[in-house]
């Protein structure tokens, strides 16, 4: 059999900037033709002003509506047209762009991202019909469905105090009507340079050739001011903070309670152990949670538990959330649940991890990562991310082996350090039928 | 700010011509083996090895919902994995953990569902731990008790998204009593189930003639089908093999069905209607016309009601495959206000690919992508398993691949035309409409017929 049971690591990926500051990242992968480009700038959510709530997310959809070169609905018709897929989405730290393509089409794909960058085209026209169907994508996605928002822009304002961290990254419609074209150039202009974004390709490419392709494009982009990364940092809360929803499309309830956790971008040696302790508490039938809260005690039907709020432990910054969330039966109290839940972690924080339990998770944890970077698309971002928040792309390739050194003490003291610390515990009442 | 380096001028830049795209090849097949085992298990074993996985799909068609009881067979696709005599459900989970592995399980009206993946060099500890499952749930009396009460918790969940209701009240209206008109069971039909009732089903109809495994990753092709023989080999059934799914009755075109959801902010519209089989002459040129009116971003329905009008979010149609009987569905989600405006122009774009030519500029983007898409939907380990598991029960395998891309760019205006006639022409297609119907059911009734549910 071709396989060995080394750790595996992916190969290193070529990096380079150009003299605009834009960091150009190159994973080559030949086994099939197909590529996958990614850019991200380093603008998400927490960044927008308030007053503004949901223009970060607003304006990613300005992104797709024309430049000097690409006229509207443009960008997705070349793209699919020369048989590729695209998509972007918006975060707390960055807003990504990105295409799979087969190899023939790179050469499009860096040229389409190349006139966005230079010279996206804002319209009233444009804007206003973005704005409609912004509001539709928080229709289907929020109001109109049971659980809408739950717990992602729930949890936020229970956990955090600061407008950057506890707002609704969707925004309200208000300030959505409110947004204009001038907020729009402005946002582009402070955000959207070539310094504040990093292009990653993956896949079936050459390096050289790749680069020069990347110079070619981006390479006369003038250099511009990148604004000063704002920290965010606030206190966590002391104590337990509540916060109640009642949902009337909901037909049961469900509960949500955050913790902090360390500063993501610190040691790697203090963040890892929290996210495994994820994988211990709600991985599978075998997890601690699943087996205590749904199997035995039959207080939930459903539970997760894991780094992260919205997105996961890894492509944020700090401050970030540990999550437990279960959706549990009309007749069981949150207490209940809570009561089970502070067992559980103080048995993980007291009696620790044992070996076997720790290397079967650290096991699937190394698996479960390897195949998100089975698509061309899912390793450009990945190490996109990587670059942009941390400088090191090749991290990609490491986590798989930082999983397997941390101790089981130290999975034991992360549980032993939300016990200790504050919450946020967000209660989702159903309010509907059935 | 510094000041931009390139003189612009009154008239602005000179337009940067585009790049030209190459058309690579179409992608070669991967290498491959199949097999048959004495027990009619069909075994298909293709090398991707760009990540040190495996992925495994099994297809049992004769636990199929079709000639089975949806209740009982959904109790046992859920609880499928909670036992064997030699493991706990616990223990079965932490064993799969330790292969980097999981699985997962599902049942529909053409068949059982078990998919997972593992690190590849486990492969055959974990059609080990697949062939226990096998030949050896045990169905713990108190894990299916268990089970029983959260999936009714998790039905009256499911039933409460709006798509799940909007979509029942489609298949209702497009099958009648056929098995593809219900999905889920009723939360009585899984409350009534008992263990012994999901243990007898098991031991009639989980058997390996008719079924189909699939396994993709960094595997020796050969050597993965003798791993195959070697583990699953003992797994095997009695009795007479079950009938098959039978076709579908074609529906009548009925008045559009209103289903009130009071105070709703949005209507959620489905359409639906038969479309081809894969193996039908006419499939590419009826998958092509499907992506011209809704199946990607660049369709006239996506250009129209969402980058025209801003009516709605993601507006798409899509064709579903069944063993008997394949599926065409268009979906909205629109503001209550704009519903009957939307209906207006659904039935526009409907209208009009069925009765005007699709420009070759407009099919040749589409063809593009469907062999682009294909590409990037089986570059990956598990797309590709998905789809050839999707394929090979229905006698389908690696050669489609192959042939799917070649039709795609042989189908011509014209066979694209009477696709899309008896694919979308709106006269043949049925509608539902989940909203607020004190609000949308007047406006509605003056653009189509309409009966309130």
């Amino acid at each position: 059999m071709p396989t060995s049971s080394q750790p595996v690591t992916l190969p290193d990926p070529v990096r380079t900037t150009l003299a605009n500051g834009l960091r150009v990242v190159l994973a080559p992968d030949r086994s099939a033709p197909v590529v996958g480009v990614a850019v991200h700038y380093d603008i998400g959510i927490r960044s927008e002003p308030e007053g503004r709530a949901g223009f970060a997310h607003l304006f990613e959809h300005l992104m797709f509506q024309g430049s000097a070169n690409v006229a509207k609905t443009q960008h997705f018709t070349l793209i699919q047209g020369a048989g590729g897929t695209l998509n972007g989405s918006t975060h707390l730290d960055y807003t990504d762009y990105y295409e799979a393509l087969p190899s023939g089409a790179l050469e499009l794909a860096l040229y389409l991202e190349a006139d966005r960058m230079r010279s996206l085209r804002l319209t009233e026209e444009n804007l206003a019909n973005q704005v409609e169907v912004v509001s539709e994508e928080i229709r289907v996605n929020v109001e109109n469905r049971p659980y809408g928002g739950f717990p992602w822009i729930l949890l936020p304002p229970v956990l955090f105090t600061t407008f950057p961290n506890a707002h609704n990254g969707y925004g309200d419609f208000a300030d959505l009507q409110a947004a204009t074209v001038a907020d729009a150039e402005d946002f582009f202009a402070r955000y959207y340079a070539p310094g504040n974004a990093v292009l990653t390709v993956a896949g079936d490419l050459d390096p050289d050739t790749t680069i020069a392709a990347a110079e070619r494009h981006f390479g006369e982009l003038p250099a511009r001011d990148v604004p000063p990364r704002p920290s965010f940092a606030e206190p966590p809360p002391d104590g337990e903070r509540h916060g109640l929803r009642v949902d009337p499309l909901a037909p049961r309830p469900a509960v949500a309670v955050g913790y902090r956790v360390p500063d993501p971008l610190g040691p790697l040696a203090d963040y890892v152990p929290y996210v495994l302790l994820g994988e211990v508490l709600a991985d599978g039938d075998a997890s601690r949670l699943e087996q205590r809260l749904v199997q035995r005690d039959r207080l939930a039907t459903d539970v997760s538990a894991g780094v992260g709020i919205m997105g996961g432990a890894f492509d944020v910054r700090d401050p970030t959330g540990f999550v437990v969330e279960a959706r549990h039966p009309a007749d069981v109290g949150v207490d209940d649940l809570l009561v089970a839940l502070d067992a559980e972690l103080d048995r993980v924080a007291t009696d620790g991890v044992e070996a076997a339990e720790l290397a079967r998770v650290t096991a699937r944890f190394a698996a479960r990562e390897l195949r998100a970077t089975d698509s061309v698309i899912g390793r450009a971002r990945s190490l996109t991310i990587f670059e942009q928040q941390r400088g090191r792309p090749e991290l990609l390739g490491e986590l798989a082996g930082l999983a397997r050194e941390v101790p089981g003490d130290a999975v034991a003291a992360a549980a032993a350090a939300l016990r200790a610390g504050g919450r946020g515990i967000l209660e989702l009442r159903a309010g509907g039928a059935g | 700010m510094s000041a931009p380096a390139r003189t612009d001028t009154a008239t602005g830049p000179p337009p940067r011509p585009l790049p030209a795209v190459t058309q690579g090849p179409l992608a070669r097949l991967p290498p491959s083996a199949q097999d048959g085992l004495a027990t009619g298990l069909s075994v298909l074993a293709v090398r991707r090895p760009a990540v040190p996985l495996v992925e495994v799909r099994l297809r049992v068609p004769a636990a199929g919902t079709a000639s089975v009881p949806l209740g009982p067979a959904t109790l046992l696709a859920e609880t499928l994995l909670t036992g064997t005599a030699r493991r706990s459900q616990v223990e079965l989970a932490a064993d799969l953990q330790a292969l980097g592995g999981a699985l997962g399980t599902s049942v529909d009206a053409d068949r059982l569902s078990i998919g997972g993946s593992a690190l590849a060099e486990h492969l055959g500890e974990l059609l080990d731990l697949v062939a226990e499952i096998l030949t050896g749930a045990s169905y713990p009396e108190r894990e299916v008790t268990g089970e029983r009460t959260r999936l009714a918790d998790r039905l009256a969940v499911a039933r409460s998204q709006p798509g799940r209701r909007a979509r029942e009240a489609l298949l209702g209206r497009l099958y009648g009593a056929h098995p593809y008109a219900r999905e889920l069971p009723e939360v009585d039909e899984v409350t009534d189930a008992t263990a012994e009732q999901v243990r007898a089903l098991h031991a009639d109809r989980v058997r390996p003639d008719g079924a189909v495994l699939v396994l993709v990753g960094d595997l020796d092709p050969d050597a993965a089908l003798q791993t195959v023989s070697e583990r699953l080999g003992g797994w095997a059934g009695t009795g007479v093999a079950p009938p098959g799914v039978p076709a579908p009755l074609p529906s009548p075109a009925l008045p559009a069905l209103v289903v009130d959801r009071p105070g709703s902010v949005q209507t959620t519209i489905r359409l639906g209607g038969p479309a081809p089989q894969r193996w039908d002459p006419g499939y590419a040129a009826a998958k092509l016309a499907n992506l011209v009116f809704g199946g990607y971003f660049s369709s006239r329905l996506v250009a129209n009601i969402r980058e025209r009008r801003g009516y709605t979010y993601s507006p798409r149609s899509a064709i579903d495959h069944g063993a008997a009987a394949s599926l065409l569905t268009v979906a909205a989600d629109v503001r209550t206000e704009v519903t009957a405006p939307a209906m207006v122009e659904i039935g526009y774009e409907l209208g009009l690919i069925a009765t005007l030519p699709v420009p070759a500029e407009e099919l040749d983007a589409a063809r593009r992508y469907a062999v682009g898409a294909l590409a990037l939907s089986t570059a990956t380990q598990a797309g590709l398993a998905s789809t050839l598991a999707a394929l090979a029960p229905v006698g389908l395998g690696l050669p489609f691949l192959a042939e799917h891309p070649r039709d795609l760019l042989a189908a011509t205006i014209e066979e694209v035309a009477v696709a899309a006639r008896g694919l979308l022409a709106p006269a043949g297609l049925s509608a539902v409409l989940l909203g607020d119907a004190s609000a949308v059911a007047g406006d509605v009734a003056a653009v189509t017929p309409v009966e309130l549910a």
